[in-house]
């Protein structure tokens, strides 16, 4: 082992993903394997890494069927990459997908490994169902026993309403409520707008449409299982249109005295995966890969929603601060904003905390607010509203597109392009990541 | 889908016998590269007196071949090589055909009969007569060759020398198991090509194949790749699993585009550039059909088709022109580019039902004369392939009477297979098809309708 460890710069150097489909769509029934296998098969073939040997490949999925024990293991068995390239399965609900390119870019950056591919993959068509406790506690019971009398006894205990599976909640298991319902407190307490946020879902579709008439996702996505792009996406749509939607979440909830949150403005459950090309510069230029995007840094941030102190999907609003304070800079210095949209008043919840000076003074500690952002810096090729969000393979995406774009914008202006994302989860917690492109 | 039901039925003793009872068709099995990897099928006799006769009989020795003045005594005769290039009138002919006539019953399974004349349009009235009638006798006797032969000709321009590569080439790919599909069809060498390695002719070439991801576009990469080509693989971004892993197979680049969109041209240009690409081929293979009767043609089914087929071709072929003179630095065209269209037997004879289709690949047949016109000052030039009946997913939708129908009639009494369109496509990629310009091979056993 060396003396001392020299840190070393990661880069992102291209991604792929499948385009991601609608639960029950045309992914319907294909596994989290098949999908994941999908992505990295692509990645490989767009980068030519056939018979190449990597650092890792770490992935996962957040809903994961329990057979799926080396999910990333598998699938990067079923490429051309090298068998000898190991493999790692991560979970971190939502931020999942960004989570793996932060451990194999640090693993990078400690010089442990020269290359990797950081990938996610999840289908809510696919997931996984259970069975009872009772039910699992008596399936033990039959397998432990020696002799048939006593099977046949652990099996007598069997009853009807014991054979009924239990589907996945998606629920808080702390709270009851669903995403969409903590979101819908959330958007109430800040008085984000129906109008608001239908033009922020607007802005993701008709921001994605672009990009795919004007190429820029030609190679960030393969097709798969014959869809060619995003299913989600509505390159017609409209406001007339999502003004038209009625409110799925808050309709019920006291709390919520105008419920403002339709299927329109609401990310739809996806199916999905995508992989991200990580390396060093020198690992890069042997094969004659550009790098993209250097990874700067990333911080983690949870909340306390358990006790109603935040809400649900708020954490980044804490993360985002703490990164740009460790680098001394401010929002306005940020060339590019990925902001996740798990729903669109999700994203501009957390832009009105930080344009909120009370916010900024109570709960960060700062003496003024962080201000605003300019809109056209945001989510410049559309996101999840559009896209869709499978949730593990979302990090992916933004990371790889991202990259993409700081890249180009920095061989276009001549200047280092810097780039943020921000992913939110489940649980109340939220990753952010810095990216840095000079063009070069 | 190697080979169709019937066929594999009576290659069964009991098949046998009923077909042969019943009077049925008895399709042979062809050998295509992997049956067959020796270039000429021996004992091989040439035919003719003049010197040039005398060139074709050396060149065959150089390959190896066991080769024969005459057929006489042969037991068995592999490849007869007929050289009639200095027929001067049609009561020549007999002289150097008629020996064969003894020795058909002798041909062996698979057997080539070829023949190497000069085409016709000299302004000597029995000159053009005899070197007419050797169409008339290829044509004829394809019909009448057995058991998976084949009869076919190349015919020479007057100022080429038939030890030109060209010629060579063009000889060889008819003498070689990978025309095993090519029946009762002419070659037109109209300059003299240049020589390539026999064993990988691609070595060292790139190119680009759209409609890559399946069918006859997937066996033509697999064909390109087997004979050295590097390769830039493109289809729709719906298909792009499929073209990724065939792409991983053969490490080959692969290119997500829609060949309709506006800018598809400046897309691929892009993309080639992006990557240091130049190149050497081009096949346009990305081809769909809307079937349906003219009285019901409606512009949904029109337009799609004439898009993709013709239209997309064209504007690429534009845009890759445009993009600098080939062989220059700035281009994305090498050197001597090569560039292959797929047309359609639909299009030569027509086919009822098939007028959007057959207008675009009519379209192809014509393209090809002027896309070569572009390419010959670059050395470059422009072919077609006319598969006919080939066995793929697309001709499995056929209902099934109407596809039974369809792939026997033909001298080899079966449809081919898409090695077999991709065969024809990677010979007329290779440099010694330099020679052929603007040239219309069909691949399609003979069919009997149409030239």
């Amino acid at each position: 082992m060396p003396e001392t460890l020299t840190v070393r710069d990661a880069y992102v150097l291209g991604g792929n993903r499948i385009p991601f489909a609608r639960l029950g769509g045309p992914y319907a029934g294909i596994s989290n394997q098949d999908m994941l296998t999908a992505a990295l098969e692509g990645l490989v073939a767009r980068f030519g890494l056939q018979g190449e040997r990597l650092g890792e490949v770490a992935g996962g999925a957040v809903l994961k069927l329990a057979g799926d024990l080396n999910l990333t293991r598998e699938s990067a068995l079923g490429t051309p990459l090298d068998p000898r390239t190991p493999a790692i399965d991560l979970s971190k609900a939502c931020t999942t997908g960004l989570e793996t390119v932060l451990h194999v870019s640090n693993r990078i950056r400690l010089g442990q490994i020269d290359s990797a591919i950081a990938c996610g993959v999840d289908s809510a068509s696919d997931s996984p169902i259970e069975v009872t406790p009772r039910l699992r506690r008596i399936l033990h019971r039959v397998s432990a026993a020696k002799r048939p009398a006593d099977r046949l006894r652990a099996l007598a205990a069997l009853r009807p309403g014991d054979l009924a599976p239990v589907p996945p909640r998606n629920a808080e298991p702390r709270t009851g409520m669903s995403m969409g319902e903590h979101q819908a407190v959330t958007t109430a307490q800040w008085g984000i707008t129906r109008q608001a946020q239908d033009e922020l879902a607007l802005a993701s579709h008709r921001n994605l449409a672009a990009s795919y008439a004007s190429g820029f996702q030609d190679d960030l996505v393969t097709g798969y299982r014959g869809l060619g792009r995003d299913q989600n996406l509505r390159a017609d749509s409209s406001l007339e249109k999502l003004a038209g939607l009625k409110p799925v979440f808050g309709t019920s909830n006291p709390a919520v005295a105008e419920p403002t949150m339709t299927a329109g403005n609401s990310t739809p459950l996806s199916d999905g995966a995508s992989a991200v090309l990580l390396g060093t510069r020198e690992w890069a230029a042997e094969r004659g890969l550009t790098p993209l995007a250097r990874v700067v840094d990333a911080r983690t941030a949870a909340v306390d929603f358990a006790h109603g102190e935040e809400g649900l999907l708020m954490a980044p609003a804490y993360a985002v601060p703490e990164l740009l304070d460790a680098h001394g800079l401010g929002l306005q210095d940020l060339d590019l904003l990925e902001i996740h949209e798990a729903f669109a008043s999700t994203v501009l919840a957390t832009l009105a905390a930080w344009e909120s000076e009370e916010f900024c003074r109570t709960r960060l500690g700062r003496d003024r607010a962080l201000g605003a952002i300019d809109r056209d810096r945001l989510n410049v090729h559309g996101s999840s509203l559009a896209a869709g969000h499978p949730f593990a393979a979302t990090g992916g995406r933004i990371v790889a597109a991202l990259a993409k774009e700081l890249h180009r914008r920095a061989r276009e202006t001549g200047r280092t392009q810097r780039g943020l994302v921000s992913v939110c989860a489940a649980g109340g917690q939220g990753t952010v990541a810095l990216l840095e492109s000079d063009g070069k | 889908m190697s080979t169709d039901t019937y066929s594999r039925l009576v290659r069964t003793a009991p098949g046998a016998m009923i077909a042969r009872r019943l009077g049925l068709p008895r399709p042979e099995r062809l050998l295509r590269r992997e049956d067959r990897p020796q270039p000429v099928l021996d004992p091989v006799v040439v035919l003719g007196r003049s010197s040039g006769a005398g060139t074709i009989a050396r060149l065959l020795l150089d390959w190896g071949a066991d080769v024969h003045r005459r057929p006489d005594d042969l037991q068995k005769i592999g490849t007869v090589v007929a050289v009639l290039d200095e027929v001067t009138h049609p009561g020549e002919l007999g002289e150097i055909l008629l020996p064969l006539a003894g020795a058909m019953r002798s041909l062996r399974p698979g057997a080539r009969v070829v023949t190497i004349s000069r085409p016709a349009g000299t302004q000597d009235a029995a000159r053009d007569a005899a070197r007419g009638g050797v169409e008339g006798f290829v044509r004829s006797l394809a019909h009448e060759m057995r058991r998976g032969g084949t009869a076919n000709g190349i015919l020479v321009a007057d100022e080429v020398p038939l030890d030109a590569p060209a010629v060579v080439g063009a000889l060889r790919f008819l003498l070689s198991a990978r025309s095993a599909f090519v029946d009762g069809q002419f070659l037109h060498v109209d300059a003299a090509g240049t020589e390539s390695a026999h064993d990988r002719p691609l070595s060292g070439r790139t190119a680009l194949v759209t409609g890559a991801a399946r069918g006859i576009g997937a066996a033509i990469a697999r064909t390109l790749h087997a004979d050295g080509a590097r390769l830039v693989l493109l289809d729709v971004p719906a298909a792009g699993t499929e073209l990724a892993r065939l792409a991983n197979d053969l490490r080959a680049v692969p290119l997500q585009l829609d060949v309709t969109a506006a800018d598809a041209g400046d897309r691929l240009v892009t993309a080639l550039r992006q990557r240091g690409l130049q190149l050497d081929v081009v096949v346009h293979n990305a081809g769909i059909t809307r079937d349906k009767l003219f009285a019901n043609m409606t512009p949904e089914r029109w337009d799609p088709v004439i898009g993709v087929n013709i239209a997309a071709p064209l504007a690429l072929h534009r845009a890759l022109l445009e993009a600098g003179a080939p062989g220059t630095a700035e281009a994305v065209l090498g050197e001597r580019p090569r560039v292959v269209c797929l047309a359609s037997t639909s299009g030569i004879a027509g086919n009822r039902g098939q007028t959007n289709y057959a207008a675009s690949k009519a379209g192809m047949v014509a393209v090809v004369r002027s896309m070569a016109q572009d390419l010959a000052p670059f050395g470059g030039t422009a072919n077609a392939v006319a598969p006919g009946f080939i066995e793929t997913d697309m001709t499995a939708r056929i209902p099934a009477v109407q596809r039974e129908i369809a792939r026997r009639v033909n001298s080899l009494q079966q449809g081919g297979l898409p090695v077999d369109v991709a065969e024809t496509v990677a010979f007329l990629a290779s440099d010694p098809a330099g020679g052929l310009r603007g040239d219309t091979v069909r691949v399609c056993g003979q069919n009997i309708v149409g030239k």
